[in-house]
């Protein structure tokens, strides 16, 4: 049993949902994620107990003789962790759908399947080609869910999508090119001898840059974000929590996974430039939140300011700024799907997504304003819970980089908790008199979940400490002898 | 040889069978025969052989070196028959309205496939001639084949000047070269053209023979006639020049360069690269602004033939060949596919307008699937066989650039790919133009509901499946020319 049977399940789940007709799709995929899940859980349990774990989870075969390229899926600590992070949020994400009316459920599911099989492949990928694959892979079925189950006026949507696929697309194709670049002195694509390419000055800085490119597209990291938040709007509820939960968290673990270990004298040399620019991301992200008026649109930029702080953490090349970036991503993960899927309750119920036509819910549902106050100070990274761990990591490495850069991104969790608050009081309290149905079983339990989740690792994050830390160390010994 | 005239009989068979009114044998038989080929010749190819053998190779069974069978030629020879056969199955629904002409199409394609194969497979400069001239010939025959549509009349004629004007050119080519070294024969033009003594009038000849061919591919500058022509030619047509007739001119520019010339002045592979640059993006640019589906396939197959020229840039090197044939393989099997959907589609309304395609995802949804893999194939993404012609391209022009001594080496690769890489984001613009109207727009109002013959369908499934399978083994497609892995392994085993 090794980690490729994850993506033999999601890719298998995906092909029998398509196959399973509109009616049973959604309870096929949810199976399947949960397997997959179970999987997963158990691999990670394995990790711990077996001897030499990396070696006996891990799925080695040849694939292609010319260019060299290896079936390469490596189980490691941070490629388990972001496995976990994907096949966790899968079966939540889709029980979160469950109660829309969508056209053509079976390819609507058999899509998000696919696209949860094609991101854990990037996670698991040991070999740069095969990474590349996974990475561009993953892009085709977003477009789709996008462009085809989204919401508002059609030629928009259309619009926002296009302008999106084409923004990765041309960012990942900078990677590819960076990625064969490398191999033409390598002769091979898996990480160990990429990290070991030797090169020059100039080359190196191109490289960097290429990846820098995809990935700051990809988080988005100023001035690449344009395509967000217009995005995060019009996609399907859906779409978007597998956009802002999984997709970006993709660019941010290739930073720490490939982008830094390839190209280590270059980051160290500039890396103030690269931390302040996502540090003005934060600030940038954050002002304009304060100013939405539509609730999508406030959490996609909230979620463009925490991103940035991650990103700001991983350019710090410190033990504490990576494993703060990464329990951050798997925090952030589940709040923003939270988040997300209270605005789309909200937006089944009122059929809008203006803040300023919300109100009074409290008094009709206290469950439901509860869960959502808790997802909203989870958010602002309230002591206790999982967010609180990784920011604080996140700003304590930034303040050994840079004090000033700490203050400023700290920031962040002020502005955050004005904005955050500010919004829950316009949504939630006050008098309404329309009526609001109180959630439902399903919706209930996908809440119940990422609360269970938050709330236990922000009491007890030792396990997850534990699992990525040695592989953390790992690479930043990479990066500290290559320097 | 044996190749070529057991496909010429294949011809004659076709027209013999018209006599004897035996009408209904003709696709039936030529599909058969023409897989009969197909099979002898992949087989020949597997087997024969060193690594890869110049175009130079003597056959050792004589014919004057007319024709000679090295890996390069049988490799481009079989892309040719699988094409050929494609374009055959899907005649008969076409041509329906014209049943009694149904011979004369089969035949003519069987003929420009002969033309075709001439192509990569000369040995001396007549037998190129002579391969050119026929598949051209049949092609002004196809573009004019609707007597009664304007525009397909236009498009013949069209054609058939700028043509004729093309053949001139490369005709006075060969006489030029000729006169400069005294043989047709390619063997001995590559030893004289090594000599210092060579007159001048050498690459005058060369260079006229490059325009010709230029032309013939439709890249920029040479490329104005191809959208005309794309558009106002029956669809079919359409689908034979982008698919068979460029990858054939492509492959035969590339033996002929190798042939007359092993060693290219930096000079002249500038001017291609120029060429190269030039097609990839005014070809993209251009698509972007098309409502007209094949028009837009024209411009984006201009693109394509700019990205194959990149392959001048590692001329000399035996890479170079298997990726202008893998490229190729990848380009033509999904223009087969993305045609067989057009076809489908626009079959009988007489027009190609992007509304036309309008809903495909409601209501036709394989033939949806398969024009977007098509369209994805060719815009680079992967896993389809076309990311992979990109990823071979790009690679290996980048190594020819890092491992030249010179910083110019490194700077041409640098631009030559970034160009290609910009232009390759601009494709995704009008490629997707295509998938939304299939999956984002309603399906028309007015539109009947959508017959699809058994052979289109047959076409494009066949077809998808290769773009995925080449993708998942790319190395399928280039043991044909190069001997891998999976071959030797084959011959140890005694598969083939």
């Amino acid at each position: 049993m090794n980690v490729s049977l994850i993506l033999v399940i999601l890719l298998f789940g995906a092909l029998a949902t398509w196959y399973s007709g509109d009616k049973w799709a959604s309870k096929v995929a949810l199976a399947f994620s949960t397997v997959a899940f179970g999987v997963t859980a158990f691999l990670t349990y394995r990790f711990f107990t077996v001897d030499n774990p990396t070696v006996t989870l891990s799925f080695s075969k040849m694939w292609i003789a010319n260019p060299r390229v290896v079936l390469f899926f490596k189980a490691d600590g941070l490629s388990l962790a972001m496995a976990l992070l994907t096949t966790a949020l899968t079966p939540i994400i889709i029980l979160t759908s469950f109660a829309n009316l969508f056209p053509r459920k079976a390819s609507f599911y058999g899509l998000i399947l696919f696209m949860a099989f094609a991101m854990a492949g990037t996670f698991l990928s040991e070999d740069g080609f095969l990474y590349y694959i996974f990475w561009e892979l993953s892009l085709i079925p977003i477009y789709f869910i996008a462009l085809m189950w989204g919401g508002g006026d059609a030629e928009e949507r259309k619009k926002a999508v296009v302008k999106f696929f084409i923004y990765t697309f041309a960012g990942s194709l900078f990677m590819l090119l960076a990625f064969i670049y490398i191999y033409q002195r390598t002769g091979s694509f898996l990480a160990f001898n990429l990290y070991n390419a030797r090169l020059n000055e100039t080359e190196e800085m191109l490289i960097f840059l290429a990846f820098f490119l995809a990935y700051a597209i990809k988080i988005p990291i100023i001035p690449f974000h344009t395509w967000q938040a217009n995005v995060y709007q019009k996609a399907p509820a859906a779409g978007t929590m597998l956009l802002s939960g999984i997709m970006l968290k993709m660019a941010l673990f290739s930073i720490i996974k490939w982008q830094l270990p390839i190209a280590p004298h270059f980051a160290e040399k500039y890396k103030y430039i690269f931390i302040a620019l996502c540090v003005a991301g934060v600030i940038y992200g954050s002002i304009l939140a304060l100013k939405q008026t539509n609730l999508k649109k406030l959490l996609a930029y909230s979620s463009l300011a925490h991103v940035g702080l991650v990103a700001a953490g991983a350019y710090t090349m410190t033990l504490d700024g990576f494993r703060g970036a990464v329990l951050q991503m798997l925090a952030h993960g589940f709040v923003v799907v939270g988040l997300f899927f209270a605005a789309e309750i909200i937006e089944r119920r009122f059929a809008t997504q203006e803040i300023a036509d919300m109100g009074g819910i409290r008094l009709k549902t206290p469950v439901f304003s509860s869960m959502f106050m808790i997802l909203v100070l989870a958010s602002v990274a309230l002591p206790s819970t999982f967010n609180f761990v990784g920011e604080f990591e996140l700003l304590y490495s930034l303040a050994q980089a840079n004090i000033w850069m700490a203050v400023v991104g700290g920031l962040t969790i002020i502005l955050g908790a004005f904005y955050m608050l500010r919004m829950f009081q316009q949504v939630m309290l006050g008098d309404g008199t329309r009526a609001f149905a109180d959630v439902t079983v399903i919706e209930g339990v996908a809440f119940v979940l990422i609360i269970a989740v938050l709330l236990f690792f922000g009491v007890y994050p030792k396990p997850l400490v534990e699992l990525v830390t040695p592989t953390l160390n790992e690479l930043l010994t990479y990066i500290k002898q290559l320097r | 040889m044996e190749i070529l005239i057991a496909i010429a009989g294949l011809g004659i068979i076709c027209l013999i069978a018209e006599i004897f009114n035996a009408r209904k044998a003709i696709v039936p038989i030529s599909i058969v025969g023409l897989i009969a080929v197909l099979v002898y010749t992949v087989g020949r190819c597997l087997k024969g052989g060193k690594e890869f053998i110049s175009g130079l190779a003597m056959d050792g069974k004589g014919y004057f070196n007319m024709l000679v069978s090295d890996k390069y030629s049988l490799a481009f020879s079989s892309l040719f028959i699988l094409l050929a056969i494609f374009l055959i199955a899907l005649s008969p629904d076409f041509h329906k309205n014209h049943k009694p002409k149904l011979s004369d199409f089969v035949a003519t394609k069987l003929f420009l496939l002969t033309g075709a194969i001439a192509m990569v497979a000369f040995g001396n400069l007549s037998m190129f001639f002579l391969g050119i001239e026929v598949l051209s010939i049949s092609l002004y025959v196809l573009a004019a084949s609707e007597p009664k549509n304007l525009k397909s009349n236009e498009a013949g004629m069209k054609y058939f000047l700028m043509g004729a004007f093309a053949s001139g050119l490369i005709l006075f080519g060969i006489a030029l070269i000729y006169g400069a070294t005294g043989s047709f024969d390619t063997a001995v033009i590559q030893t004289k053209a090594l000599s210092p003594d060579l007159p001048k009038w050498f690459s005058i000849g060369f260079v006229l023979l490059s325009i010709g061919l230029l032309f013939k591919i439709a890249a920029v500058p040479f490329h104005f006639w191809a959208p005309d022509v794309y558009e106002g030619s029956p669809a079919l047509t359409t689908a034979t020049m982008s698919t068979l007739a460029k990858v054939a001119a492509i492959a035969a520019f590339f033996k002929l360069a190798y042939a007359l010339n092993p060693v290219l002045s930096g000079r002249f592979i500038t001017i291609i690269n120029v060429v190269a640059i030039a097609s990839m993006l005014i070809g993209n640019l251009v698509a972007l602004k098309q409502t007209n589906v094949k028009r837009m396939l024209a411009f984006s197959g201009i693109s394509h033939a700019g990205y194959m020229l990149l392959i001048f840039q590692l001329h000399g090197l035996t890479a170079a060949q298997s990726n202008l044939f893998f490229y190729a393989v990848a380009y033509s099997i999904a223009g087969i596919a993305a045609f067989a959907v057009v076809l489908s589609v626009c079959g009988n309304k007489g027009d190609e307008q992007i509304f036309n395609f309008n809903g495909l995802g409601k209501t036709n949804p394989v033939l949806a699937l398969v024009l977007t893999c098509a369209l994805l194939s060719m815009a680079g993404i992967p896993v389809f066989a076309g990311f992979f012609a990109k990823f071979n391209l790009f690679s290996q022009v980048l190594s020819k650039g890092m491992n030249s001594p010179s910083a110019q080496g490194i700077i041409t690769a640098l631009i030559l790919v970034i160009a290609a890489v910009v232009s390759s984001i601009i494709s995704v613009g009008y490629y997707f133009k295509l998938i939304i109207a299939m999956y984002s727009k309603e399906p028309n109002e007015d539109s009947q509901p959508l017959v699809v013959p058994f052979a289109y369908k047959a076409v494009a499934i066949v077809s998808f499946v290769l773009i995925i399978a080449i993708g998942l083994w790319p190395d399928l497609a280039s043991s044909l020319i190069r001997r891998t892995v999976l071959v030797e392994n084959m011959i140890k085993n005694k598969i083939i």
